[in-house]
This record gives structure tokens, sequence and C-alpha cells, in this order.
């Protein structure tokens, strides 16, 4: 083949190969504009004020295809299919309580994806703002308002040029007191004091006494519920296999997340009971990936993905005794406070 | 795959003057690598993203699997090496290795679960372990013994350099098109592709005929077939042990290998030190390329003029002194910029040097097998390093592990040093 041939045929495919790929990225972008036109037959949203302090309100993530995707929205809780109220912010994770808001952002930079977390007021103002070492995962607020805690995934920190690990933060907003990773708490595993390189905390949620928190421990390749204390700096682990456990409004069960196959990424959603550590399973038969939110001492809700639509989710609901069905709670939606 | 992220500053005038003394394949060959690593540091650099926020999986669990594959990286690269030289197929098990990745990007495309996804990075990871040894074979093989270093040293910055613009590409398309998971996909199965193609295109299809220098040379070193043969045999290949400068060679690599701690370690290391804000942490390997990048050239031809001894146990060196400022040095705003520069230096005064020096003792017919050989041991020792490392740092804390690799750095330095030292002839190896 002469070298003039070789460029030739360079040429060409280079042309080639720079459509298909313009191709790609034109396609992606559309359907990216598209997310933000929105559907007929998709529920109602317009601007407006929204406002934590508001009663009887169901606070998320909106993910209808829409103007306001991806931004925080919240509906009258007695009628969660009526018209959305959109604010202004948009967020990956949200959550509130008490007039306390935490919103974990993303930002696309050149190098990298810049990453924080807001904490913001009643009326969804950023009172400070936290650089984030990783993308967001995981947001809770207690129900006082006064502890915030956000958990996400960061790169390139295990063994062996593995990929990932968790970080866990605690935020005092009454003293502003970061407690940037729950890694450095002392923990006791089985009954005894422990440490690995390895150890990895996600998921918090808070008791209401404004010092006990409930958390995942993931250590060795298996996961514990702990019992943490943030005055004491410590965390002890109860039960095994409970992860992204959330504490119900009257403090006696917590809903989890529940691998079912060691090493799968396939969770069943299960209640524990906090004295008799007996286990519900729930009538959700599909796996669930989320930290399930109570919405009253008998029911919780919790996202699943959008069938046919990658990257979007929608909220359903189960009672959290183990009977009934689940039933779709608000199409497109994520992130799910009742405030 | 290297770490995501790296920085690309511009190659000087003197880095152009030294591209121009290597062979048309060496550069044909680094422009394969630069083209590959782009498409390939696009998705190691976005695959956080697409796993947490576009699949909504978590993903814990990869590092488990991320260790197996790089197991199994390793022993595939004996394979590509072994089979490169069976009727010197070097370029076409390459090619093999190449394609064998560029085909995992379109299935990324159409894979939305754990499972296949861990299929398609096996896949990705065995197409890396084929071609590297392959790929190293046909750049000494087309370089003149006294310029290797320099050969080697193109390819690496040429590498690097990829690796560079991979996850910036990625990171545009991605402002472009928001969630634009597919098309960061699909452009880099378009870039692979052309990594491909310039390799089939440019990329001569056997090696140039040995010269006499080389000949003899590669007759001193060699033990079984004094002539060199169509084919290669496995017995041929095993037989390669013999060789006394081989077996030191990749005795040393191991060695030097079990004290090197894995790139994240040092990055997490100064940040413990010197309490780096998390939103720089991702910023850190940058350090570590650019200094790789403006090195390479200028440090490979400075080890064909000084010796490759020296200027490899210089970057163990450059090394160890990272460890003790790490250790000792005050925690300024200086020192991870000077941690960093010294971690670039040790890439580049080892990472294209071994190759190198590893082409000067096995014969040509067996390059392929030799360099994989070396290749593998390293590999597996630095993966063994981090394992012990981790558990170290769990049941010492951080200091003591690191003054742990320190001196077992400098012993393990010292012992290649004498072990490696040049002999009065060539021939007195036997």
């Amino acid at each position: 083949m002469s070298p003039r041939l070789r460029l030739l045929i360079l040429a060409v495919s280079v042309v080639l190969l720079a459509a298909i790929g313009t191709g790609f990225v034109l396609h992606d972008a559309d359907r990216a504009n598209r997310r933000t036109r929105a559907r007929a037959g998709g529920p109602t949203v317009t601007a407006g004020t929204v406002s934590l302090t508001q009663p009887d309100r169901l606070f998320f993530v909106d993910m209808a295809s829409g103007p306001y995707v991806n931004h925080v929205v919240s509906v009258p809780a007695d009628d969660p299919g009526g018209t959305r109220t959109a604010s202004g912010l948009s967020c990956e994770r949200f959550y509130a309580g008490a007039g306390t808001g935490v919103c974990l952002q993303s930002v696309q930079g050149a190098l990298t994806t810049g990453n924080r977390a807001l904490v913001l007021d009643a009326d969804l103002r950023t009172r400070r703002s936290y650089a984030l070492a990783g993308i967001p995962s995981r947001a809770r607020v207690s129900a006082d308002g006064r502890f915030v805690s956000w958990t996400v995934f960061v790169g390139g920190e295990s063994y062996g040029a593995a990929f990932f690990s968790t970080r866990t933060s605690i935020l005092d907003t009454r003293t502003w007191t970061l407690i940037p990773n729950l890694e450095t708490f002392s923990i006791t595993l089985n009954g005894r004091r422990y440490h690995a390189a390895d150890d990895n905390f996600w998921g918090v949620t808070f008791a209401g006494d404004d010092d006990t928190f409930y958390a995942t421990l993931g250590t060795a390749g298996h996961t514990y519920l702990v019992r943490g204390s943030i005055s004491r700096r410590s965390v002890t682990s109860l039960v095994e296999n409970v992860e992204c456990p959330s504490l119900s409004p009257d403090g006696t069960r917590i809903a989890f997340k529940r691998r079912v196959l060691p090493g799968s990424s396939l969770w069943r959603l299960t209640v524990l009971d906090l004295r008799t550590l007996r286990e519900t399973p729930l009538a959700e038969q599909h796996s669930v990936d989320d930290q399930a939110e109570w919405l009253n001492n008998s029911t919780v809700a919790y996202a699943l993905p959008t069938s046919g639509d990658v990257g979007s989710y929608d909220l359903w609901s189960v009672p959290a005794n183990g009977t009934g069905t689940p039933r779709m709670l608000l199409p497109g939606a994520f992130s799910p406070a009742m405030g | 795959m290297y770490l995501a992220g790296r920085a690309t500053p511009a190659a000087g005038a003197g880095v152009r003057t030294a591209v121009r003394m290597v062979s048309g394949t060496v550069l044909a060959l680094g422009a394969v690598s630069l083209i590959t690593d782009i498409s390939s540091e696009m998705i190691t650099a976005v695959l956080p993203l697409y796993l947490v926020v576009g699949l909504g999986l978590s993903p814990l669990s990869f590092g488990v699997l991320d260790g197996l594959y790089n197991g199994v990286a390793g022993l595939v690269q004996l394979l590509g090496g072994h089979l490169a030289d069976r009727g010197r197929r070097h370029k076409l098990v390459a090619g093999l290795g190449y394609g064998l990745s560029a085909l995992c990007r379109p299935l990324l495309l159409i894979a939305h679960t754990l499972t296949p996804l861990g299929a398609i990075l096996a896949l990705d990871r065995t197409g890396k372990g084929l071609r590297t040894s392959p790929r190293d074979a046909l750049i000494s093989l087309s370089s003149e013994p006294e310029h290797r270093g320099r050969a080697f040293g193109v390819h690496r910055a040429m590498d690097t350099a990829g690796a560079a613009l991979g996850p910036i590409t990625a990171f545009l398309i991605l402002r472009q098109a928001a969630n634009g998971y597919d098309a960061v996909f699909g452009v880099s199965g378009c870039v692979a592709a052309l990594g491909v193609l310039v390799l089939l295109l440019f990329v001569p299809g056997r090696p140039p005929r040995p010269r006499p220098a080389a000949k003899a040379e590669a007759e001193a070193g060699a033990e079984a077939g004094a002539q060199p043969q169509p084919s290669v045999s496995l017995r041929e290949a095993v037989n390669l042990l013999r060789l006394p400068r081989l077996r030191a060679l990749t005795g040393c690599a191991m060695l030097l290998g079990l004290t090197t701690i894995s790139d994240a370690f040092v990055y997490l290391l100064l940040q413990h030190r010197v309490g780096i804000a998390d939103q720089w942490f991702p910023l850190l390997p940058l350090g570590t390329a650019s200094v790789f990048l403006l090195l390479a050239v200028p440090v490979g031809a400075l080890a064909d003029r000084v010796g490759r001894r020296g200027v490899f146990l210089a970057g163990h060196g450059a090394l160890l002194l990272g460890y003790a400022l790490l250790l000792w040095a005050p925690a300024g705003t200086a020192l991870p910029f000077v941690v960093l520069a010294l971690h670039g230096t040790f890439y580049a005064a080892t990472d294209g040097v071994l190759p190198a020096a590893v082409a000067d003792v096995v014969p040509e017919a067996l390059r392929g097998t030799g360099l994989a050989l070396v290749g593998t041991g390293q590999a597996l020792a630095r993966f063994l390093c981090s394992l012990a490392f981790g558990a170290a740092w769990t049941a010492w804390g951080d200091g003591p592990a690191l003054a742990g690799s320190a001196v077992g750095l400098l012993c393990c330095a010292v012992t290649a040093g004498v072990v490696l030292r040049p002999r009065p002839s060539p021939t007195t190896d036997h």
C-alpha cells in the first residue's frame, strides 16, 4: 500500500469517525434538551415559592421531563398527584427536616466534576456550602433540623488501584461543627474494638435525641447496622446485612435494604424492629437501591428506576408491616422528604 | 489503566528534536497509544459517574472485581508476549488486543447492569494485557539498541499525553450533553477505532530484520536456539528464565515492585500530611502525569547515554526521597508539589527505562515473552505491595506503614544496585 493511499484511507476514516462521534454528541445533547421540555400526560409543574416550613407537604427532586427537571419541588402530602410547585434550586439529592434543607449538587467542569453540599434555610437559601470529595449518594437531616449528614462515593481510595469508597460527614448546624469523615469514629464491631483501612460508612439516619444516629458500616466484604453517638464519636454494630437505614418517626423500627445474595447488587426492602431485632420483608419485589423515607409510622416511600427511561426515577410507597402491595406515589420523582 | 485525569503540558522544542530521532514505527505506536489512551481514559473518568448517577448503582463491590481483573491482565500479558513471539506476529497480537478493547466501547452502550458491565471491563483488561508486550517488543525491535531508552521515553510521553486528554474530552462532552454517557461511549468507540486503524496502516507488519550488532548480542544471550527461528516454542520461552541477566532484572523489578506503594496511597498519604481539600484531591494524579510527560523523553535519552541501571536506580532514589519527605518534611504548601514532582520523575526514570534494559538482554526472537515476564512480575509484586501496605496501614497507621515501605525500598534498591552492577563483559553472563 502506498503512503498516499494510506493517508487517504486515514483522512477518510477520520472524517467518517468524526461524523459518527459528532452524531452521538448531538443525539445526547438533543435528548438532554428534550428532558427540559414538558411531555404530554406528565405531571403539572409551575414555578413558585417552596418553603420547608409549609405544613403537610412532600418535598422531592423532580425527574419528570420539563423545564424544572432536577429542581426541588413540593406537593400537598394528601394529594401527591396534584400540581407540583418548583423552586429554582437544582439538586442531585435533597432532604429536609424542620426548616433545614440539604442539597447535594454536581457541577460539570472541564477537568473534573465539582460536587458540593448546600445547607439551606426554610426558603431554600444557601446558609453554608461545603465542597464534596466525590459523587453525591445519600443525604439526611435530623427531625429537628439540627444535624445534617451526607454520603459521597470517592474514587481511587481503595486497595489495588480499585474503584470506590464512601465518605460520610455529619454537620451540626447549631455550632457549624463538621465531622468530615465518620471513619475517625471509634468502632465496636461484634463487641470488639475494630479498625480497618477499608472501613466505609454510608446512609446515616438520626434519632430524636440530638445525639444518636444509625448508619451502615461496610468492611471486609460485610455490611453492618451501627448505632452511633455524635458526642462520644463512636459507633457500635447491631446486626449484619443492613444497608441505608431509615428510622421510623416513632423511633422503634428501621427500614433498610437487605442484600439478597452476597456480592450481588440486588436488595430487598425490609423493616427491622429495634427491640426484637425481628426483620419483616416488605411487599416490594423489585430490588430497591435507595434509602427509604417514612411517610408516616405505617408507610415507607422509595425510588425505583423508571422503566425504559435510564436516569429517571419514580417514587413508590408500600406498607411498613409487610402487607399490601407497592403503589406508585409519584411518577418522575426522586429523593423524597416529609419536610 | 492509568489513573483518571492527567495533565497535558505542551512538549518543548527539545522534545521535538528528540522525537525526530526515533523510528517511524515508534512514532506510529506512540500515536496508537495516545489515541487509545484518550479513548480508554474517557471511559475511566466517567465510569464512576455513570455507575452512580447514570445507572443508580452503588458500586462498592467493584473494588474486588478490579483487583481480580488486574491479576487476569497480568497473566494475559504473558500469553500475549508468547503468542507474539511465535512466528513474530507482534502486530497481529497487538492489533487483536487493541481491537478487543475497542470492541468494548460500543458494548458499553447496551450494558445497563453490573454483571455485563463487569464482563465488558474484564474483556477490556484482556485486550490491554494482550497488547502490552507485543507493542513494547515492536518498539524495542524497531529501535537501535543505543537509542531504546529514548524510544520508550517518546512512547511513554505520547501515552501519558493521551491519558491526560481522555478525561478532558469526556468532561467536555458531558458539558455539551447533560448525562450524555452514551455520547462519551460512542465517541470513545470512534477514537478507539481510529487507534486500531493507525496501527493497521502505519505500523509495519514485521519488525525490521535484526542488525548485525543486535544479532550478535542476541546470540550471546540466548541459551536455547542460537540461530533465529521462524517460530518459538513454549519450551524456549521457559528457557528464557535461564538467562542470568533477565532473571536478575525480573527479580529486581519484582523486589522493587514489592516496595512501590500504589499511586492512590501516595495521594492519600499526601492528603493526610498536608490536609489537601477534597475538591483538589482528584487533581493530584495530574501533577505526577505532567512531570512524567515532561521528563520521559529527556530521561530516556539520558539513560541511553549514562546507562539504564543508573537512571533506573536514580528513579527509585527519587521515589525514596518522596517517601522521606512524606514522612519527615514540614507540611508546607511546597510539599505536595515536590512530592508529585519526585513521583513523576520516578515514573519517567523507570517506566520506559526498564523495558529498554530488558530488550538489551532478551534475544529478538523471544523479546515479547521476555518483556511480558518482567511486566507480569512487576505488576504482581505491586499488587501484593498494595495489599500488604493496606494491611500495614490498618495495623500500625499510615506513618509506620510508609516508614516500613521506605526501609524496604532502600534495601531493595541497594540489592538491585548490587545485582544489576555492570559486568566486565556481556559474554561472562554464562
